[in-house]
């Protein structure tokens, strides 16, 4: 085990520094340095540019230097300072822009994780055990239909709805009084209200995949000759199905997790845009829109980075929930 | 391929009986592939689909890009196929009336004043598929008035015919998929045979490669590279790089697929009957190894067009893929963008989405078929 935890670990660290790679070229790719465009923004509401400030930053970014040492002082200083270099569009650094807004999208992906987990096992073994039945046919055609359907659609549908037949505003993760007060169990439960929404809204693509994948597994067990052997020794149907087959066909769906985190995230980025809420999602769009490039270079290096980490947690998960994979 | 390249095996066969071996292995696929209902109706969509966007003039009734001021946000006009008890199909008039107090447009259907829809309706001559000079469309308003309007799927804020900026529409979001699994192939073929045929060293690279581009949550990736799309490129170019972008992920599941199929077809004897005769690697590759996987690959790359497609509508629905004026269900969708639009008007988002839907499902469905047919054991991963 401790073998394997090293392995993946040692694998975790160039992909990391690739996706830091990654997300430096994007910071680089509009035209023009990231002086010039602040320098143009200041002068544009008039406000007189000091030499030394220039040269002071110019020193820091090392923007005269090739490529290589402007990466090295860039990730030298989010590694050593935690400074991501500043957003000029609010004139921050981007350090106090990002965490609460990373926290929630992850939380959402989370949730998301819970959520399409929660109702596809179920599902997928009621498909497979009751294979061409009605609700087997049902559970195969929206799960299509949402596999199709494009997420950010899907949240702008279920606004409408709410809007139209149910009167109801939505949006956001919170009621306009509790956007800034502090957590309380009131606040919480006003976030539960709001939160059910986006999971759906992010979780349908998944959670229709991991039915899929449930049922299909499912079936190949179920047609396993220790399943006959089992029934013949008069196990009752319920208990067989659930202590041998449906944990044999669970494993699968842990290694899931490898690409399902990815997609939530993804996914929560377009769903938050439509339903503006307060996760990394709006402020990657805009940030990006406004070429407001260290923002948007730190936003898309701390989405990757925590995805991998996800992803990391999973592949652990899976090892100790299936002892052939730590074996390999 | 097979008389070029290897003389000798050709001595010992028959050339007929070689041809009704290979025959009889597409002959097979289709038998399989036959089988599977939903997976032969949506072949005869997806056709239906890039017929009409091939043949999209023709189809639309209406310029795309045509407004209309009187008819701002019109509500979507239903086709009724009787008159007075004549086939005659027809749409209700829209009568206008401004809401003064929401300076809105208000419109009413009025029963009695049809307006009737002409088959194979003349029209101004235009030019089909950049060759055919034609002066009909498939139908169009009879004998029209000033006043007569045939939105059969709505009109947008500028009071554009949204049916004909659907059917339009599907001549970019359809061809996007296409040109990108186009590109997907070539990428997924040559690093994934490369991957597969020499193993080892090179092997755990790209794998490595391909896993670390799989890790990464996709939106952010390519929002950060469309961004980085000058605005004031021509439509053409920014087509071609959104499809490059959109396709830097949709060939590594290609790449996986053809290493699998190399790694277990290396060994092989006529790969190495090939070898011993002293073929080159690449030509091995391409005229031994690659026509015994083909129909694999046509069904993985037929379940990548869907993730493109949906790739582009994202991109350009954020407002970073490709922009107006060129008309794909992307740009359509950025229409119902908020969901003050989409209240006004929900024919803005329900339209394109079902369009969307429809080709994706139909595609899924046709790839599904087309792996089980390819694979009769359903050993794919």
């Amino acid at each position: 085990m401790l073998q394997f935890l090293a392995k993946r670990l040692l694998y975790a660290i160039p992909t990391m520094f690739a996706v830091s790679i990654i997300a430096f070229i994007i910071i680089q790719l509009p035209p023009g340095d990231y002086l010039t465009t602040l320098m143009a923004d200041w002068a544009s509401q008039g406000g007189a540019v000091e030499a030394g400030t220039v040269a002071a930053m110019r020193e820091r970014y090392g923007l005269d230097q090739p490529a290589y040492i402007q990466y090295y002082k860039w990730i030298a200083g989010i590694l050593l300072h935690g400074d991501f270099g500043m957003s000029f569009e609010y004139g921050r650094p981007v350090s106090e822009l990002i965490w609460s807004r990373l926290g929630f999208s992850f939380l959402l992906a989370l949730l998301t994780l819970i959520f399409s987990w929660v109702i596809a096992v179920p599902i997928g073994i009621l498909s497979a055990v009751r294979q061409y039945s009605i609700a087997d046919y049902c559970a195969t055609l929206i799960a299509f239909v949402f596999l199709a359907l494009p997420n950010f659609v899907l949240a702008l549908a279920m606004m409408y709805a709410m809007s139209a037949w149910f009167g109801q505003s939505v949006g956001g993760l919170f009621s306009p009084e509790f956007i800034d007060a502090p957590w309380s169990l009131a606040r919480f439960w006003d976030f539960l209200k709001h939160v059910w929404l986006p999971v759906f809204a992010i979780g349908t693509g998944s959670l229709a995949a991991l039915v899929r994948i449930m049922r299909a597994n499912l079936l190949d067990e179920l047609r396993k000759p220790y399943v006959t052997t089992a029934r013949a020794k008069g196990v009752s149907e319920f208990a067989l199905l659930m202590r041998y087959p449906v944990r044999i066909a669970l494993n699968p769906l842990i290694s899931a997790l490898g690409w399902i985190l990815p997609a939530a995230v993804s996914t929560e980025i377009l769903v938050s845009v439509v339903m503006s809420l307060p996760t990394t999602g709006p402020l990657l769009l805009r940030s990006l829109l406004a070429q407001d490039m260290y923002l948007a270079g730190s936003l898309i290096l701390l989405i990757s980075v925590l995805t991998i980490i996800g992803t990391l947690v999973s592949d652990i998960l899976l090892a100790l929930a299936d002892p052939r994979i730590r074996l390999q | 391929m097979t008389n070029t390249a290897i003389p000798a095996a050709d001595v010992l066969r028959d050339p007929r009986a070689n041809e009704l071996a290979v025959a009889g292995q597409w002959k097979l696929f289709w038998l399989r592939f036959r089988r599977h209902r939903l997976a032969v109706i949506s072949l005869v969509v997806v056709l239906a689909l890039y017929l009409v966007a091939a043949f999209a003039q023709f189809i639309a009734p209406f310029d795309p890009n045509a407004t209309n001021a009187r008819f701002t946000y019109a509500p979507p006009q239903y086709v009724s196929l009787f008159y007075d008890g004549k086939f005659a199909p027809h749409v209700d008039r829209l009568a206008m009336t401004l809401n003064k107090e929401s300076m809105r447009r208000e419109f009413t259907k009025e029963a009695d004043q049809p307006v009737f829809i002409d088959v194979l309706a003349p029209s101004e001559p235009y030019k089909l598929l950049g060759l055919f000079t034609v002066e009909t469309k498939f139908f169009g308003i009879e004998n029209a008035e000033r006043g007569d309007s045939l939105y059969l799927f709505g009109a947008d804020r500028l009071g554009r015919d949204i049916f004909s900026r659907v059917i339009y529409g599907a001549q970019i979001s359809l061809s996007i998929g296409l040109v990108g699994v186009f590109l997907s192939l070539v990428l997924g073929v040559t690093i994934g045979g490369i991957s597969g045929f020499f193993g080892g060293f090179t092997d755990v690279v790209i794998q490595r490669f391909i896993e670390l581009l799989r890790s990464i949550p996709t939106i952010p990736l390519w929002m950060g590279l469309a961004a980085a799309i000058p605005v004031g490129w021509p439509p053409l170019r920014t087509y071609f790089f959104i499809t490059l972008i959109v396709s830097l992920i949709g060939w590594t599941a290609l790449a996986r697929e053809v290493r699998g199929k190399f790694l277990s077809m290396r060994d092989e004897d006529f790969v190495t009957a090939a070898r011993l005769d002293g073929m080159s690697e690449i030509g091995i590759i391409f005229s031994h190894l690659v026509p015994s996987f083909v129909s694999h690959i046509i069904a993985t790359l037929t379940l990548a067009i869907p993730t493109m497609i949906l790739a582009e509508t994202a991109l350009s629905f954020l407002g970073i893929g490709l922009q107006p004026p060129i008309i794909s269900w992307g740009t359509l969708l950025q229409e119902a963008q908020n969901i003050r639009a989409v209240a006004q008007a929900p024919w803005l988002l329900f339209t394109p989405a079902a369009a969307i839907v429809i080709a994706v499902l139909a595609l899924n469905f046709l790839g599904d078929g087309l792996r089980d047919a390819a694979d009769p054991y359903g050993a794919t991963s």
